[in-house]
Order: C-alpha cells, then sequence, then structure tokens
C-alpha cells in the first residue's frame, strides 16, 4: 500500500479565506440594520445589485484569466467588496451607480492588478472614489435620517432606485427635501459632515451650524447609531480574531487626538471628537475598509503606522479638503504608502538585534 | 540688469553643482570589481572549454570584448540570465552548438582497466586526478567539475561520466519525486496506489 | 489542557518571544498510560547514521554474531558516532536501507535478526565519574553513542566539549510540539534518572545555572522533576515551569523565554553561554554512566486515531516502524499518513519499512477526520497572519513571494536563513499554502547554489593554479635549455682550450672507465627492454582494444544515423578476435583495422 506523503505541518487552523470573509459579512449586518432603520430600503437595494453584480463579474474575470471560477467565488472576496461599496454610497442613488462602481472594483482594480492579493488599492474605495469624481450629484445626495422625514416604502424605493421618480412622480430631490419650517433648503444637505462643511464656508460657527435639526444628538441623528452599530461589528471582529486591535485602534486614535487638538484650538471653527469619530464613514473605515488585509501594511508596527496616517489623512480632507468626507481618499493615499510602511517597519528577526542597534 | 544677475545666479549654482558632483565622484566613488571579474565569478567554472575557449576565465574575457553569452552548457540558462542582468543585455537560449545543459557529472576511472598512462592527468583542468606513470590513476570526485576532457585522451577507454549521486544532505525536498513503494499486500488493507503526483494535489 | 497554576512556583523572571500559536495539545491518551515494552521485533535495521556529522566505521561483518550494547561501528579517524547493536543476534546484512529521512533515500546500514535471548555484552558503567578526567567521560560518552534526543541528533560529547565553564545549562522538558508525550512520560516516571544525568552534564560543563524548562501542561512531570530536584546533590538544578505555546521548546526560542537573549544569528548558543540538552539526554547520559549501557533504544510517542491503542513505549533504535504500528493496534485508511515526529514538523513516510533512531520522538497515524490532508492552494490575501504567529519575527508573507519568484537575494535580505521551519505560518494561513514546503525549497536550492559556487570557487583557483604552474614549468624548462645551451658552448669552448693539454696524459683511464660504464647501461636497457616489451605489447593491445571499441561505436552510430555503408559495421565485431590474444602482430593488424574502420565512420560522416 502506499502512504500519503505531504509537507509538515500536518496539522491546520482550519480557517480560511471564505471563513474570514463570512465573518466581516455578517459583522457588517447591525450596521446595515442601522442604515436600513434610518435611510431606508434603499441600502438592501443597493446590496442586493451591487453583489449580484459582483459575483457575475468576478466569475467572468476569473474565467478570461483561466481560472476555475468556483474556487475564486467561494472565497467571499468580492461579496466583501460589493458589501462595503454598497453601504457607502448614499442609499437611493441610482442603480447604473453602484453597477459602474461595482464593475470598476472588481474588474479593473482586483483583477487588472492580478486578481485576490495582488491589488495595491483597496477595491471598494478605489470604486468608491471613482463614483464620486464622475458623479458628484448623485454621489452625495444622502436621504435624511427617518425620524427628520418620512422615507419612502419599499416600492417606491425600487422605483426610485430605478428610474429616478415614486409612483407618486416625486424625484429623489423632492424625497430629500424635508419640511422644517421657513429653512425648506436649508436641509437638503444630507449629511452632517457635508451640512458642517457648508455652514462654516459661509461664515457660521460650530455651533450654529450644530443648531440644525440633524444635529439633535451628539454627532448627526441616525448617523451616531449606524457608526456605532459599526462599531459594535468591529469590536465582534477583534473577539473572533478576524482582525487586530491595531488598524482600528490607530485609525480611531489619530483621528481623535488630531481632532481633540483641533476642537481644542479653534473650537468655534473645527468638529470635536465626537462629531469626526461618529459621523460618516469613520467606524467602517476603522473597522472594515482599513483592516483589509491585501491593501494594509504586513507587520504590527506597519499597521500601526499605516492606520495612523489614514486617521490623519481623514482629518485633514475632512476639514481643509474639496468633500465632506474622506475615507476613500485617505485610504486610497495610505494605500499607496504601504510599500514604504512595510519596508521600513519591518521587525528585527531574531538573532538581528545587534545588527539593528 | 536683471538678466545679467539671473543669468550669474545660474552660473553660481551650477559652479556649486558641478563642484558638489565632481567631489562625490572622487569621495564616493565605488572600486567596483573589473567586468571580467564579475562574469568570471557568475561562470561555473568546470574549465570545459565548451564555449570554444581554454577555460572560464579566458570566456569571461571573450565576453567582456562582446562574445554571446549562450556558449556555455554546464551553467545552462541560469548562467545566461543572470550574465544578461549584470550586462545588460538580453538573455538568449543556449547554443546547442556547444552542447545542452545535462545533469551534474563526475568523472570515474575504471581502475581495472587504467594502464597509467597520464594523458587523463595532463588533460583535466583542475588537477583532479591523480596517479603516476605506469601507476593507477584515480578521480578526486569532489574536486571533479565533470567537464568531461579526460574522457578523450584515454587510450583505453576507462574513463565513465557518471550522474552525481544524490545525497539526503542535498535533497531539494522534491515531494512529487517521492518514489511510492507498493509493499506486500498483506500490510494493506486497502492497497490504494495513486502516483506520487496525484498524492500531492 | 489541564494547566494548572498550582505547580508553577516560579521565582525566576522569564521573557517571552514574538507570536507563537495554541494548536490543540492532543497529548492524551498517549501520556496516560506506563512506557509500555513490546517484544523485540524479529529483524531490525541499524542505520549507521542516526546523528547529524560523520559516520563511524563498521566494525562487524554480515554473519557476525552481536550481543546487545555491542558497537557496531567505531570512531574511527572521522571521529563519528558509533551505533551500537540493540539487542542480540546475528547480522544477516550490511547494505543501503531506507533511511529516516523524508525523501526515503537509501543509506548505509546494518539488518540484524534478533535471536530473541537479548543478551547484554559486558557492561563498563562509570559510576565514579567525578575522578576521571573531564576527557574520559566525554571519550566514554561518545564511545556510548550518546546523541541529541531532541533535535537533530548532535553528537552529544561533541557539543559538550567546547562548552566548559558556560553560564546556562538548559535541560529542555518542554515537549512543545502536540501529540508528542514521550519527554512528559520519561519525566514522570524516570525524575531521578534525568535529575543524575543532569548532574553529570552540569559538571562536565560546569555551569553556573541549571534550568530543567517544563511546559506547564504537564503538572505531573514538574511535580516529578520538583522533587527529584530536591533530592539532588547539586543545588543549582532549578526547575522553571514555562507557558505553553507552540513553539517554546524550540532551542532558539526557550533560550529566549529563559534568559531573554538571543542567540545570534547563524551562531550558536554557546556564544551567548548556554548549552541545551533534551530530558532524553539527560536521561541516557546517566545510563551510559551509571550502568555502562549505550543509547540503544528511546521513548517514542505512538499516537493518532489509526491505532487501537496510543503510547509511549521503549523501542529499541532499528525497530521498523510497520513493527510498532502493528503493536499498537494500527489500522490503516485510504490515502493514510504515517508522520515521524509531531504534526507541525513531522514528514511523511512513504513506506513504513523505516526504523526508528535516535532522534525519532513520535510516530503518528492521525486519521483524515482528526488530521484533514491540506486543501487546495489559494491566493495569499496578505492577511499577515503568519508574520503574527511568527516566532523568528520574519515575514513569512514576503519570504513566500520571494520563493515564489526564486529571488534568492530577496530571502536573504529577509533572513530566511534564521527560519525554524516550525509551521506556525502555514498553520494559521487562511489560504492553507505550504509555507514552510516553499521556504525549505528555497532554502535547499540556496544551500546548493552556495556549495555550487564555493566548489566553482575551488576550481577556479585549481584551474588558475595549475595553469601557473604550467607556466612556471615551461619557463623552467625553456631556463634549463638556455643554460644547457650555455653550458654546451662553454663547454665546447673549454674544449678547444684545453684540448692540446688533454690529449697528453691520463685520458685514457677515463674513457675507459666512460666505456665501462656504457656497456653496463646498453646491458641493463637490454635486459629492461626484454622484460618491459611484454608489458609494452599489453598496453599495446589495451590501445588497440579501445579504439577498436571507439571505432565501433563511432560504426554504429554511423548505422544508427544512416543505414548506409555497412562495411564500417561489418569490419568493427570482426576486430575484437584478433585483438584478445596478447600478440604483437595481431594488435597492429587490430590498430590497423580500427584506423581503417575508423576511416570508414569518418568518411560515412562526410558523406
Amino acid at each position: 500500500m502506499s502512504f500519503y506523503v505531504a509537507s509538515s505541518p500536518h496539522h491546520h487552523l482550519r480557517r480560511s479565506t471564505a471563513d474570514l470573509m463570512r465573518l466581516v459579512l455578517i459583522a457588517m449586518i447591525p450596521g446595515i440594520l442601522a442604515q436600513w432603520y434610518f435611510f431606508g430600503w434603499g441600502v438592501i437595494l443597493q446590496l442586493a445589485l451591487a453583489i449580484a453584480v459582483a459575483l457575475a463579474s468576478e466569475a467572468l474575470c476569473l474565467l478570461a484569466r483561466d481560472r476555475a471560477p468556483s474556487s475564486g467565488l467561494r472565497d467571499y472576496t468580492a461579496v466583501v467588496t460589493a458589501a462595503l461599496l454598497a453601504v457607502s454610497i448614499p442609499p437611493l442613488a441610482p442603480w447604473w451607480i453602484i453597477v459602474i462602481g461595482t464593475l470598476f472594483s472588481i474588474v479593473v482594480v482586483k483583477h487588472l492588478f492580478g486578481g485576490v492579493g495582488q491589488n495595491i488599492f483597496n477595491p471598494a474605495m478605489a470604486g468608491y472614489v471613482l463614483l464620486l469624481i464622475s458623479f458628484p450629484v448623485q454621489m452625495t445626495s444622502w436621504l435624511p435620517p427617518s425620524s427628520l422625514t418620512e422615507l419612502p416604502g419599499l416600492w417606491d424605493s425600487i422605483l426610485v432606485f430605478l428610474f429616478g421618480f415614486t409612483g407618486e412622480g416625486f424625484s429623489l430631490e423632492q424625497i430629500r427635501r424635508v419640511e422644517s419650517g421657513t429653512l425648506l433648503d436649508a436641509i437638503v444637505m444630507a449629511t452632517p459632515l457635508d451640512h458642517i462643511k457648508t455652514e462654516l464656508a459661509q461664515g457660521f460657527t460650530l455651533s450654529e451650524a450644530k443648531s440644525a435639526p440633524i444635529f439633535s444628538g451628539a454627532a448627526g441623528m441616525g448617523w451616531q447609531w449606524v457608526n456605532a452599530a459599526y462599531l459594535l461589528g468591529g469590536l465582534f471582529l477583534i473577539q473572533q480574531r478576524v482582525i487586530t486591535w491595531h488598524i482600528p485602534g490607530a485609525l480611531l486614535g489619530s483621528l481623535g487626538l488630531f481632532a481633540l487638538i483641533g476642537a481644542l484650538i479653534a473650537p468655534d471653527h473645527l468638529p470635536n471628537v465626537d462629531i469626526h469619530l461618529l459621523s460618516g464613514a469613520t467606524m467602517l473605515a476603522a473597522f472594515f475598509i482599513a483592516t483589509d488585509p491585501v491593501s494594509a501594511a504586513t507587520s504590527t508596527r506597519g499597521k500601526l503606522v499605516y492606520a495612523g496616517l489614514i486617521g490623519v489623512l481623514i482629518y485633514v480632507i475632512r476639514t481643509w479638503g474639496g468633500y465632506p468626507d474622506a475615507v476613500a481618499f485617505a485610504v486610497l493615499l495610505a494605500n499607496l504608502c504601504v510599500p514604504v510602511i512595510d519596508q521600513y517597519t519591518r521587525p528585527t528577526v531574531y538573532g538581528h538585534r545587534e545588527e539593528r542597534s | 540688469m536683471s538678466w545679467i544677475v539671473g543669468i550669474a545666479a545660474l552660473s553660481i549654482l551650477a559652479l556649486v553643482a558641478g563642484l558638489i558632483l565632481g567631489f562625490a565622484a572622487v569621495r564616493f566613488r565605488v572600486e567596483g570589481d573589473p567586468i571580467v571579474e564579475q562574469i568570471d565569478a557568475l561562470l561555473p567554472q568546470t574549465q570545459c572549454g565548451q564555449c570554444g575557449y581554454p577555460g572560464c576565465r579566458p570566456y569571461a574575457q571573450a565576453i567582456a570584448d562582446g562574445d554571446e553569452l549562450n556558449k556555455c552548457p554546464p551553467g545552462g540558462q541560469a548562467t545566461i540570465d543572470k550574465l544578461a542582468d549584470l550586462l545588460g543585455r538580453e538573455a538568449k537560449p543556449l547554443d546547442a552548438a556547444h552542447g545542452n545543459e545535462d545533469v551534474k557529472k563526475v568523472a570515474v576511472i575504471r581502475e581495472d582497466e587504467c594502464i597509467g598512462c597520464t594523458k587523463c592527468i595532463q588533460a583535466c583542468p583542475v588537477d583532479a586526478i591523480i596517479g603516476a606513470t605506469k601507476q593507477m590513476h584515480t578521480v578526486i570526485a569532489d574536486e571533479c567539475t565533470g567537464c568531461d576532457l579526460c574522457v578523450e585522451p584515454c587510450p583505453v577507454d576507462c574513463i565513465d561520466m557518471l550522474p552525481v549521486p544524490e545525497k539526503p544532505e542535498r535533497w531539494k525536498w522534491n515531494l512529487e519525486q517521492i518514489p511510492v513503494a507498493v509493499l506486500d499486500a498483506t500490510q494493506a488493507s486497502s492497497s490504494h496506489s495513486v502516483s506520487a503526483d496525484e498524492e500531492h494535489r | 489542557m489541564s494547566s494548572s497554576a498550582s505547580v508553577n512556583s516560579n521565582t525566576v523572571q522569564l521573557w517571552s518571544f514574538p507570536g507563537g500559536i495554541h494548536p490543540p495539545e492532543r497529548k492524551a491518551p498517549a501520556n496516560e498510560t506506563p512506557i509500555r515494552r513490546f517484544p523485540i521485533a524479529p529483524e531490525l535495521i541499524v542505520p549507521l547514521r542516526q546523528h547529524i556529522g560523520a559516520l563511524g566505521e563498521l566494525v562487524v561483518q554480515v554473519g557476525d554474531y552481536v550481543r546487545k550494547g555491542q558497537a557496531l561501528t567505531q570512531p574511527g579517524i572521522e571521529h563519528g558516532l558509533p551505533v551500537h547493536a540493540p539487542t542480540s543476534g546475528i547480522i544477516v546484512e550490511i547494505g543501503d536501507f531506507p533511511l529516516n529521512h523524508p525523501s526515503a533515500m537509501r543509506g548505509p546500514g546494518i539488518r540484524l535478526r534478533a535471536d530473541g535471548d537479548d543478551l547484554w555484552i559486558d557492561r563498563h558503567p562509570l559510576p565514579n565519574y567525578q575522578s576521571s578526567t573531564r576527557l574520559q567521560v566525554l571519550e566514554h560518552l561518545h564511545q556510548y553513542g550518546i546523541a541529541g534526543l531532541g533535535g537533530a541528533g548532535f553528537p552529544t560529547a561533541r557539543k559538550i566539549a567546547s562548552a566548559n565553564g558556560i553560564d546556562v545549562l538548559i535541560i529542555n522538558g518542554v515537549e512543545c510540539e502536540p501529540y508528542i508525550a514521550a519527554d512528559d512520560r520519561l519525566m514522570r516516571e524516570h525524575a531521578d534518572a534525568i535529575v543524575r544525568g543532569t548532574e553529570a552534564l552540569q559538571w562536565l560543563t560546569q555551569a553556573k545555572r541549571v534550568v530543567i524548562a517544563i511546559e506547564d501542561n504537564k503538572p505531573e512531570a514538574i511535580t516529578a522533576m520538583q522533587s527529584a530536584a530536591q533530592n539532588a546533590t547539586s543545588s543549582v538544578i532549578e526547575v522553571v515551569v514555562i507557558p505553553t505555546k507552540y513553539p517554546s521548546g524550540g532551542e532558539r526560542q526557550l533560550i529566549q523565554i529563559l534568559t531573554g537573549k538571543q542567540v545570534p544569528a547563524q551562531g550558536l548558543p554557546l556564544d551567548i553561554g548556554v548549552l541545551m540538552h533534551n530530558t532524553g539526554t539527560a536521561f541516557a547520559v546517566s545510563r551510559a554512566l551509571e550502568k555502562g549501557e549505550p543509547l540503544i533504544e528511546r521513548v517514542v510517542t505512538l499516537t493518532g486515531e489509526a491505532l487501537a491503542t496510543p503510547c509511549t513505549a521503549w523501542v529499541p533504535l532499528g525497530t521498523p516502524v510497520a513493527y510498532l504500528l502493528e503493536q499498537a493496534g494500527f489500522t490503516p485508511e485510504r490515502d493514510q499518513r504515517v508522520i515521524m515526529g509531531g504534526p507541525m514538523m513531522g514528514f511523511t513516510l512513504p513506506h513504513l519499512q523505516v526504523p526508528v533512531i535516535k532522534t525519532t520522538n513520535c510516530i503518528l497515524a492521525p486519521t483524515r477526520t482528526e488530521l484533514p490532508a491540506a486543501g487546495p492552494e489559494m491566493p495569499c490575501i496578505r492577511c499577515g497572519a503568519c508574520a503574527d504567529v511568527c516566532p523568528a519575527s520574519l515575514l513569512p508573507q514576503q519570504l513566500y513571494w520571494f520563493a515564489k519568484s526564486k529571488d534568492y537575494d530577496g530571502l536573504k535580505t529577509h533572513h530566511l536563513p534564521d527560519c525554524i521551519e516550525c509551521g506556525a505560518c502555514a498553520y494559521v494561513c487562511p489560504s492553507e499554502i505550504p509555507l514552510v514546503q516553499y521556504y525549505r525549497q528555497a532554502k535547499a536550492e540556496m544551500r546548493e547554489q552556495a556549495i555550487e559556487h564555493q566548489k566553482a570557487e575551488i576550481a577556479r583557483q585549481r584551474f588558475e593554479a595549475r595553469q601557473a604552474r604550467l607556466e612556471r614549468e615551461k619557463q623552467e624548462r625553456l631556463e634549463r635549455h638556455r643554460k644547457a645551451a650555455e653550458a654546451r658552448e662553454a663547454a665546447l669552448a673549454a674544449r678547444e682550450q684545453n684540448t692540446p693539454a688533454a690529449s697528453e696524459g691520463d685520458n685514457d683511464p677515463v674513457k675507459a672507465a666512460l666505456a665501462r660504464v656504457k656497456a653496463k647501461k646498453a646491458a641493463a636497457e637490454g635486459a629492461t627492454t626484454s622484460s618491459a616489451s611484454s608489458k609494452d605489447d599489453q598496453v599495446a593491445a589495451a590501445v588497440a582494444r579501445a579504439k577498436a571499441r571507439k571505432a565501433a561505436r563511432e560504426a554504429e552510430n554511423q548505422t544508427s544515423n544512416t543505414p548506409a555503408k555497412p562495411s564500417a559495421q561489418n569490419d568493427a565485431p570482426r576486430v575484437e578476435k584478433p585483438v584478445s590474444n596478447k600478440d604483437q602482430v595481431a594488435a597492429a593488424v587490430a590498430r590497423a583495422k580500427a584506423r581503417k574502420a575508423a576511416r570508414d565512420a569518418e568518411k560515412d560522416k562526410d558523406s
């Protein structure tokens, strides 16, 4: 008889890439539910279409590259990319937005760079940036949270998603309008960060900007809960050892630190820590986007540097940049720095201590 | 007037930069190996002469003077690639006119047939054969480069070029190449003999 | 698993090493029963090399009757480590046998048919070793074949020889790899002997501090060793309990845990004043000194769910694995793996005719559900989990890219040689990349390149030396010729000058003497030529034979290439016969014919 010849180790921690990605998707559920609660059915529709497009394009790319599509599809990486992109864009953005974004993420950013593990940039964020630059209007048309307005139902959401109008003929712009006293168009600005940016640009102080109804909570109605939900999911990932605390810790730490310094220097013009940490896509970025292993730095020290850099860049771009939120740009810029970070944060190998010092 | 200042400033800048560059060129000059040495270091040093030159060093000199890189069968494609890399030339496939890449071999003298003519000793480029006139000769296997040059001169044709035997110390972990031993059926509850290739996925 | 903090009475400071993993330990059930002893196998195969270093010289022959403990090899000129007969019996074969090596290559060994009596040879213990010199004791250990039982099997005496006056002697009872329980059982049952062996090692090394390190998942072994250490005469021995983490038992990792120091890369523990031995080695040392028993058996863990009765056992070295597994109730399944060593660093055996040697601590026969075979290799997602667990702080992922692209310079700058192949990286890899296999192959290739490079360097030097010598000889020859010519001219000139003077006197006796010498020389020459002629004939015949053979071969080549011209082919075989007698004429005929054949062949080639 013959025996099976194999290379050591013969034991393996049975946790595959697919398992990790499944856990990431599970961890996103609270955030998605929060988004659904505050912003309606749009996010679900976006998710469904994004995942469908991602799987189809992934399969086609693998076929074109002479790989077995089954193995590639089973690792769930395309699904995670699609999900991250879908939760990042406005819930009722037209359907072709998410299709273009997903296609770009999967085909160009991922597969043209060599597929899983080879992409320099985070595919979801590269797709997001492409969309943001190409379609700025659609990409900033966030809905006001449900507590401020009556959100369209599932059917109307589908109609808006596909055709741009509800059954009664309201356009997305009209839905976004919040009936709130006389200041009709002042509240069309949907996201808190966007709102602050505009107000500050118009010469208002921070406290004036924060008097808007959208700021009835700590860091923007709805948004703070969405962020809290992603934080919850992120803690689950850390508990499951899918990610380590280093990237989220360094990202939130550096962003918080800069926000604190800014708030101390100019309390009336620079938003405080709570707004920075709990609005926009901060928590999503810290726990789900920056932790994408492929495009992040490798070593522990490298991860700290990488995530710290993202935190700084988010703060800088949010404060002085042209766009209200900055996660995507910050992540892509940090992705660019990863090779350099990796080069200079190599741990000292056992037995080489003296050479370094 | 301002254009004079401009020209002067630029000239002074250029002068300073030039001085710095000149200083750096002298101060930080890299004492590299002469190119022939570097080429020679890449050649396998079998001294077999298959390239048409009497040894590796002369071939290194010839390459430096512009000869082709692909005339060294013992070095094979790996050496050609390294040479191409060093010299910034195009890596060509091995020139078959000079021989083909082969497994490493070592010369072995069938000692009972040796007549002690010393011809192989004279032919050996690395002095790896010992013996004396009318005495049996033998090859120092560790020093033999497998160059083949001793085979032709032997008048009684008693030198064989044998492949170097593989030793466990120098095994290269080719798990796929492990022969699967099929043992007697008494031990086998299910005699399932697949080839090693299949086994190792 | 049942790690108890109560036994951890550490007062010493411990350090930690980066990375590491906590795979399921699975030491039970093998560690739950006392060490067993099976009947001796009917036939044993004793490989001559069971350790790192030179082979001993064979001192027995086929057919010899040997007794248990009798030396089969002795150190010889290379001072190799001897191996001994594990039982009494008859040597039936000396040859190449499958080696205890993942490649399943064959190597020199001795097949011994046991007679079942198990008769000992006269044993010469050295109980009062303190009264001998250090060198005598080392020689005793060497003669008794003591080698490291934990790792690669380095000869113990050689290891100690250069370690006089070290700071720390570490006795490694960590046994961090899952499944393996050999040291655990040995410590539980033979703690006193281990401590006595440790004392001997301490005496030999004059170590200032002696540490017996045990992982906290072996509470029984810790208790046993602690009480044995308390009863010991030497007071420098301390039992240190370290936290369970794989690979704490790695030499370099354990040194870091216990001393906080790192062994320099490419260095030895001795460089920082540390020496490490396995508990099994300490036990073997005490046996060799107290009982005069050479290293002929060791404790082997037999475990895995394919065995009915997992256990530990005293196994005579040379016992085939097949026999051992049979004793433990082995029922193989399809694609059964049999692993020699543990699940992390062991290697699979292609067949079971491999013998147990000095370094075999475990034979693991897992079922597929217990240790599933590796899944397909997926692309790396750069998750960095491998870097997190690497105990050497390497970047396994970068090494993987380099190894895949065969970038050996990159591997060197990323310190691949410092990889200890512990397998932690491959254990955690979510893409199931066989990282260690990549590293091993790259290491082997790098080693091969280094050897080739060294050989090339030597060849170059020899070639240059030879060129220089030929040049020098040529110059000397020219010089000699020049001098001879000068001398001749001088002599000629002198003779011209001296002729008138010389012709008159005593030149007759000189001439006579010269004539005598010439005559003698001629006679001698005649004798030698007559005796040499037959030898010359032989040579000529041999030359002719070879030429004929060459011609025949060439002719054959011709015919295989082009089926034209049968003449050359017909000539060639006919040549053989006349040559075979040693007649000079026949040889000459053969030569001529051979030449003709060669010419014909040449013509064929040309046409």
